[in-house]
């Protein structure tokens, strides 16, 4: 057999193994047996870094980056089919999809460029609030999705400066102080609903609406939650090749310069400014229309989706997954969104148990649980 | 030979102080087309202070810098490095994680382009640029270590520390500065190492047209071989300057060494 045989071969296995772990992970509900199956499959990674098969697997990917990328999208595809009846699994898909785009966002900022925001969820929060005061007008909603962008990436234009002065531990705490103002904001202005939050009407494209199940006969209704999917896969994708677009480009060095030294940075032209205020803005820009979209499917939003503990969680994704890593950043978003809802244990811990597992990631994985690698300009090409 | 002569670089009475430290102090200078001078001086004699200020790390406090014409004194670092001044650091400044040509490009950033729609959107023309510097920078690479050159997508973090050397001056040197900046480039290496980088530099001279350069080095082996001309500094003063022979006899200058070390 050879080489390139393989490898493809190894992409498909893999995929379709992801798919088939993803499908069980969700449709038990058990404790026990998921219990079983997290420890399983943890047993099966540690098993398989040991013995070099990752680093084997990690090849085959890195030589045939094409055929992963369609492979991983087959296999969310083959796990949305096997759902397509059951509204809470999609709605569950749909969001880890979300926040997907969402740490995309805190990526470029923090991943990237090392600008620190501990106010991801108030941008994404724009992003909803943007949906919910917008929905009901004329505006087209694919065109509120692209405002719900927009708006948060002008909203965090207030915070340029700062974030521009200050450095570290301040930046941190200019971004919380920035969130905790965002959400009294919301709780105090009674146009857009106070504590009591807003409405939001459902996503509607071209007269199709994403609120009905969709009938395809007597015995096959499809939920409703599987156009919010789509769409929401659809931005994933549109996302992912933005950021690797940007990763591989000049752009993508300037933002790791300036993360790394700033002062050898500017000895070599690099305007830290600039880049900061585009990592800062494209970032915001990403989240807001994650929130946008996020907003239309829940149908309803309050100032408590947007605390300072959801933008946590938004760090602590980026954090798991590794600074600027897309696979590591999809991996554990479904992880931090996936597994306080399927275990109980979790779901009365959260917190206790978030603050754990970063404090063990920082100290013994500070790379996160995939690393970003180097920069491969051009896949496959090494000069 | 009359271009020979053009001035390059003008200190005026430059000054920086840290506090109640004087690190330079009313440092006047010159420097002439394709001239390499040598600035030597004990520890905390205010060399490193006077390429901070020149390449607009720190402000002066006084005098003036001028640059192929230009009073340059307060730039920010970006524009001095935009006119022609390319420098490396006492302490290696490389971004470890990242890979030679990451590295060396960063060096490279006036040449490239980096308009944000061109590189999201044009990746024809950018995966061309990409691959035109790549080669630029594997031949420049190459006559400083055949084998580094080789190696340009490993990262910098796994090299040893000569190599991380010859990398830095390969950042500096890609952007084809007007003027480079040397901060003790052999620290840390054998005689023998030494003696290859300043040949490596040397060769490189005659690559890129009316390249200046200004050489901070301990290894008075190496000052005698390459400079032109020397600038004695003690306490941020310019105590003597000439050819080396000069400087290397003068009295003030052995009591300078003398009493710092
Ligand atoms: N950033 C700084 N803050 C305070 N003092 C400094 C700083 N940089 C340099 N100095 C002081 O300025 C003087 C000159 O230092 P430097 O230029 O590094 O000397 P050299 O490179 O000749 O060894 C020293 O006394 C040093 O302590
Ligand atoms: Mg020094």
């Amino acid at each position: 057999m050879t080489q390139s045989l393989k490898d493809k071969l190894v992409i498909i296995l893999l995929a379709a193994v992801i798919a088939a772990f993803s499908i069980t992970f969700i449709a038990i509900e058990e404790q026990v047996e998921i219990f079983a199956l997290l420890v399983f499959a943890a047993a099966l990674v540690l098993g398989g870094a040991k013995l070099g098969i990752t680093a084997s697997i990690a090849q085959s990917l890195a030589r045939n980056e094409r055929l992963m990328n369609f492979a991983f999208i087959a296999a969310t595809i083959a796990v949305v089919f096997w759902f397509r009846e059951d509204h809470f699994p999609l709605l569950m898909i749909a969001t880890v999809l979300l926040y997907v785009i969402a740490c995309c966002g805190l990526n470029i900022q923090f991943g990237f460029t090392g600008v620190v925001n501990f106010a991801g969820a108030a941008f994404f929060g724009v992003g909803c609030y943007t949906a919910a005061v917008l929905g009901d007008t004329s505006v087209p909603l694919l065109l509120v999705i692209l405002l719900g962008g927009i708006i948060a990436a002008i909203v965090g234009s207030v915070l340029i400066i700062p974030v521009l002065r200050t450095r570290g531990h301040y930046a941190a705490v200019v971004t919380i102080a920035f969130g905790l103002l965002f959400r009294t904001f919301l709780e105090v202005n009674d146009t857009l609903g106070g504590p009591q939050g807003l409405g939001v009407s459902g996503m509607n494209l071209f007269g199709w609406d994403f609120n009905n199940n969709i009938e395809i006969s007597e015995n096959l209704e499809i939920s409703f939650y599987m156009n919010y999917v789509v769409l929401a896969l659809i931005m994933v994708v549109l996302t992912f090749v933005l950021m690797r677009r940007i990763e591989r480009s000049w752009i993508g060095l300037n933002f790791d310069a300036v993360r790394l030294d700033e002062t050898a940075a500017a000895c070599f032209g690099i305007n830290i400014k600039r880049w900061k205020i585009v990592a800062f803005t494209l970032g915001n820009f990403l989240a807001g229309t994650a929130g946008a979209l996020y907003a239309m499917m829940l149908g309803f939003i309050a100032p408590s989706n947007f605390a300072f503990s959801d933008s946590l969680i938004l760090v602590s994704i980026v954090l798991l997954g590794g600074m600027g890593s897309l696979w590591g950043t999809i991996l554990a978003a479904g992880l931090v969104v996936l597994l306080p809802e399927k275990l109980q244990v979790i779901q009365e811990y959260r917190f206790l148990i978030y603050a754990v597992v970063m404090i063990l990631i920082l100290l013994f994985r500070p790379q996160g649980i995939l690393p970003r690698g180097l920069r491969a300009y051009i896949p496959g090409w090494r000069g | 030979m009359a271009q020979q002569q053009e001035t390059v670089l003008t200190f005026r009475g430059l000054t920086r102080r840290f506090g109640g430290v004087i690190a330079l102090n009313k440092f006047d200078m010159e420097l002439t087309n394709g001239q390499i001078l040598g600035l030597i001086g004990p520890n905390g004699s205010g060399k490193t202070t006077s390429f901070n200020v020149l390449t607009g790390i720190y402000e002066a406090n006084g005098g003036s810098i001028e640059f192929l014409g230009q009073d340059i004194t307060s730039w920010p670092a970006q524009k001095v490095y935009e006119a022609g001044v390319a420098r490396t650091f006492q302490r290696s400044r490389l971004c470890l994680e990242l890979s030679i040509f990451d590295n060396i490009m960063i060096g490279n950033h006036k040449r490239l382009n980096q308009g944000l729609l061109f590189n999201i959107f044009q990746r024809k023309a950018l995966k061309e640029q990409i691959q035109e510097n790549h080669e630029e920078a594997r031949k420049l690479l190459k006559i400083f270590d055949p084998a580094l050159a080789e190696k340009m997508f490993d990262p910098v973090g796994s090299l040893r520390m000569i190599d991380r050397r010859r990398i830095e001056i390969c950042r500096a040197l890609i952007s084809h500065p007007r003027l480079l900046l040397l901060d003790e480039p052999s620290a840390g290496m054998t005689h023998e190492e030494t003696r290859e980088l300043m040949d490596d530099i040397l060769e490189v001279r005659e690559m890129i047209d009316g390249l200046s350069i200004i050489l901070v080095e301990h290894e008075m082996g190496m000052i005698e071989r390459v400079t032109d001309k020397c600038i004695v500094l003690n306490f941020g003063q310019k105590i003597c300057e000439g050819a080396y022979r000069d400087v290397a006899s003068d009295k003030l200058v052995q009591e300078a060494y003398l009493g710092g070390e």
